[in-house]
């Protein structure tokens, strides 16, 4: 059952991450990511991560996306849908990523025959936010500090190099 | 239950799409959203180790990878607006301004 359903939940999110890199207008690459982070964010709830869940439904789906639709509709996009792929370097980027594809799907029956020690959470036992958030603000203090004054320095970076002159 | 290896497939494949993007396509936009993607494929592969070994520390890796991916499409947006407003392109390889 929860086989099936990670299949069909990797089968949209591959299908939508191929849209994404395959289609021309940039607003339908938007929505497909969208559509793509949703699954992804039900993979989540498949691997009991519910805050990661909401985090991924929250940040990626309602904020970046988001953002992304404003610019894109702010711009002005419609010349570059004629040649969407680059010319020079095709050959180069695509072996480059054959080889990476390659390289990784290597690893990684390589290492289906490491086994992991076998803790997966059995199903129905979700990862508690309360422990979740122990750890966090205990041994994870200091990053979370320095992330939060990353996201004010990006956050006034972004005012500053949008902001028109004033005459 | 599923094996802890067709997460770090579904996590490979989606990587490898979004470079397949960020080095194919010639739209800035559209590199930035496959960006995304590839970053989001990284925390379907932490999440899933955070799950097999039963520790919280992949799941908190992963948070700060979507605060900090946050505030790297904030910062990006705002250059590419700023491009934009100075020379009306969004291809990649047209974007030569800083070039000597």
């Amino acid at each position: 059952m929860e086989q099936a359903f990670f299949l069909l939940l990797a089968v949209v999110a591959i299908v939508s991450g191929l849209t994404v890199v395959v289609t021309r207008s940039p607003i339908h690459s938007a929505l497909a990511l969208m559509v793509c982070f949703v699954q992804v964010a039900a993979i989540f709830l498949l691997l009991r991560a519910p805050l990661l869940a909401v985090i991924q439904i929250f940040v990626y789906v309602g904020a970046i996306i988001i953002l992304f639709l404003f610019v894109i509709m702010m711009l002005d996009v419609r010349k570059e849908a004629r040649t969407p792929f680059l010319k020079k370097w095709i050959a180069m980027a695509i072996a480059i990523v054959a080889l990476l594809t390659g390289e990784m799907f290597a690893l990684l029956l390589i290492g289906a025959q490491w086994q992991a020690p076998a803790f997966m959470l059995q199903s129905g036992e979700m990862s508690s936010v309360r422990d979740l958030s122990i750890t966090l603000f205990t041994d994870f203090l200091f990053p979370f500090e320095v992330a939060s004054v990353i996201l004010l320095v990006a956050l006034v970076g972004a005012i500053i190099l949008t902001r028109q002159e004033a005459e | 239950m599923v094996p802890l290896s067709w997460y770090l497939a579904l996590g490979a494949a989606l990587f490898v799409i979004g470079t397949a993007g960020v080095l194919l396509r010639r739209n800035v936009l559209i590199v930035l959203l496959s960006l995304e993607l590839m970053l989001n494929s990284v925390n379907i592969n932490l999440v899933a180790f955070s799950n097999s070994l039963g520790d919280f520390r992949g799941q908190i890796i992963a948070i700060f990878v979507i605060a900090i991916t946050a505030a790297e499409i904030a910062i990006a947006l705002g250059i590419l607006v700023a491009l934009v407003r100075n020379k009306p392109t969004l291809e990649v390889d047209k974007v030569t301004i800083m070039k000597g």
